[in-house]
């Protein structure tokens, strides 16, 4: 059993990132796919997350939406996410606490997964009409608004088996903000998307960057879009951050070998 | 005597025993869907607890014979001192029996729910029971619907063995007539006719039907 008195119950207003990881380890049965991570992310910082396959750059994203850690603490906003504080002592969460924990982040998937039984429209009103409380009117008026943003308010009333990959994509985004989230997590959100749409999405993530002070985390592997619009670029390999900075220097000039070699392979492959 | 004159003088009986079928169906169908939903549930939870139950009843109505499971319902319950009128307790076996068949599918059709629509509802912050409610159960129906449209055709035909504990049905009275005229082509080949054109110009229509909506809702059309 890990002893948690050391953690905080509480971050620090004076050290305080949206997000901490703190010491956090995530298991598959034998196999540790992250060993003793820390990482912060600050409030209204945008950072992509960038490694080979299997370096577990979607877990870390996972670890903060839908799965259990074992060992260390995730902070969001200065509270513990992955634990709550039980008697002065930080415990394991509830599935309750959890899920209320989770409710000031976002997060879109490589495969969309919009509800296919739901109209855009729909599919964006859902959480706020459901978890949020909101009145059908507002949800709509809120939903609307975010989908003319991705512009695709003229298929508001589409199913999503009527529309491409990227406008599916663009509608998962308006759903996702539609909870008005602190945190946004993109999970190579553009991956599956074919090339000729791939800009449709990124677009509409620049304008989140611009328009929205929200704190992000991508996973990607367009590299000349994470020099773009990052502050900073983590470079994961085998499940630790191998090395991070503004994407000028991870880019223009990086310091360790397997981020030298990881980047010319990118390069030579593109 | 004709056909016509057989009928004229039975169908009177026919109709009512058609009638009893027909209500044994419904409340049978309703049921059957009602426990399916609920056993299927229960084998998926996580409790042993919950689970273990589900997992006896449906072993239990599957692996046993309909016509036991109603003489159970019907003669043996009393001896526990639970009576069931003869209508209640045939629906009541037809539904049980054909809901453990039908928590198969619910289990199944839930199951065939892609991994990401749990991942995207939850990241909505939804309730378990609305996770299941709004999103997983809806498009599992979808699934699901084909199956149970052969699963009815066969509760239809299994509410005939309630005849056998004197629920008026359209078996039971089909039977009777035959007892009464000794012309046994004419009763149970009406009979015969009476349940295939329930199957075909009811049942399967309506589920036919029910399939174009859920192909609606989920913009296939
Ligand atoms: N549900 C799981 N069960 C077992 N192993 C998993 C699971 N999810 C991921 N892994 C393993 O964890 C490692 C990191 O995976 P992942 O975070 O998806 O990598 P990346 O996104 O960088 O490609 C991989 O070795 C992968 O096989
Ligand atoms: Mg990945």
């Amino acid at each position: 059993m890990e002893d948690y008195s050391n953690y905080p119950l509480q971050l620090d207003a004076t050290d305080r990132p949206m997000v901490r990881f703190q010491n956090v380890t995530k298991r598959y049965g034998a196999l540790t796919v992250l060993d003793n991570l820390n990482l912060d992310v600050a409030e209204g910082e945008m950072i992509s997350i960038i490694g080979p396959s299997g370096s577990g750059k979607t877990t870390v994203l996972r670890m903060l939406m839908l799965e259990r850690i074992q060992g260390g603490v995730i902070y969001v906003d200065g509270t513990p996410l992955t634990h709550e504080a039980k008697g002065g002592k930080l415990v394991e969460a509830s599935e309750r606490y959890l899920r209320k924990a989770r409710e000031p982040i976002g997060m879109c998937f490589q495969h969309f997964n919009l509800f296919p039984h739901f109209t855009a429209l729909q599919n964006c009103m859902e959480g706020p009409v459901q978890v949020l409380g909101l009145s059908k009117k507002e949800a709509r008026e809120r939903s609307e608004e975010l989908l003319e943003m991705v512009g695709m308010i003229d298929k508001k009333d589409q199913h999503p088996s009527r529309l491409s990959g990227g406008q599916q994509q663009r509608v998962a985004i308006a759903r996702a903000l539609a909870m008005r989230p602190k945190v946004m997590l993109l999970d190579e959100v553009t991956s599956a998307l074919d090339p000729e749409v791939i800009g449709e999405v990124t677009e509409v993530i620049k304008k989140l960057v611009k328009e929205h002070n929200l704190t992000i985390m991508m996973v990607t592997h367009q590299m000349g879009f994470a020099a773009d619009i990052s502050d900073r670029v983590c470079f994961f390999y085998g499940g630790r951050i191998e090395e991070q900075g503004p994407p000028k220097e991870l880019f223009g000039n990086p310091q360790k070998e397997r981020t030298q070699q990881f980047l010319s392979a990118v390069k030579s492959a593109d | 005597m004709t056909y016509w004159e057989f009928l004229s003088e039975n169908g009177g009986r026919f109709f009512d025993g058609t009638l009893t079928t027909a209500a044994q169906f419904f409340l049978s169908a309703i049921f059957a869907i009602l426990f399916a939903l609920i056993a299927g549930l229960m084998k998926l939870s996580d409790n042993v607890f919950v689970r273990s139950p589900a997992v006896v009843y449906i072993e239990i109505f599957r692996g046993t014979s309909l016509l036991v499971q109603l003489y159970w319902i019907f003669f043996v319950l009393p001896l526990f001192g639970i009576t069931l009128e003869k209508f209640t307790a045939g629906f009541i076996a037809v539904s049980m029996n054909l809901g453990a068949y039908g928590a198969e599918l619910v289990r199944g059709g839930i199951q065939s729910v892609p991994k990401g629509q749990w991942e995207a509802a939850y990241s909505l912050s939804m309730s378990p029971a609305k996770r299941m409610w709004r999103i997983i159960l809806p498009q599992a129906l979808v699934n699901m619907l084909p199956p149970w449209g052969n699963l009815l055709i066969e509760l239809l035909k299994a509410t005939a063995l309630v005849s056998l504990i004197s629920v008026a049905d359209l078996m039971f009275e089909a039977k009777q007539i035959n007892g009464s005229t000794f012309l046994s082509a004419q009763a149970f080949g009406t009979a015969l006719i009476i349940y295939y054109i329930f199957a075909r110009l009811i049942v399967t229509p309506f589920m036919r039907w029910m399939e174009r909506v859920m192909a609606r809702k989920m913009g296939r059309v």
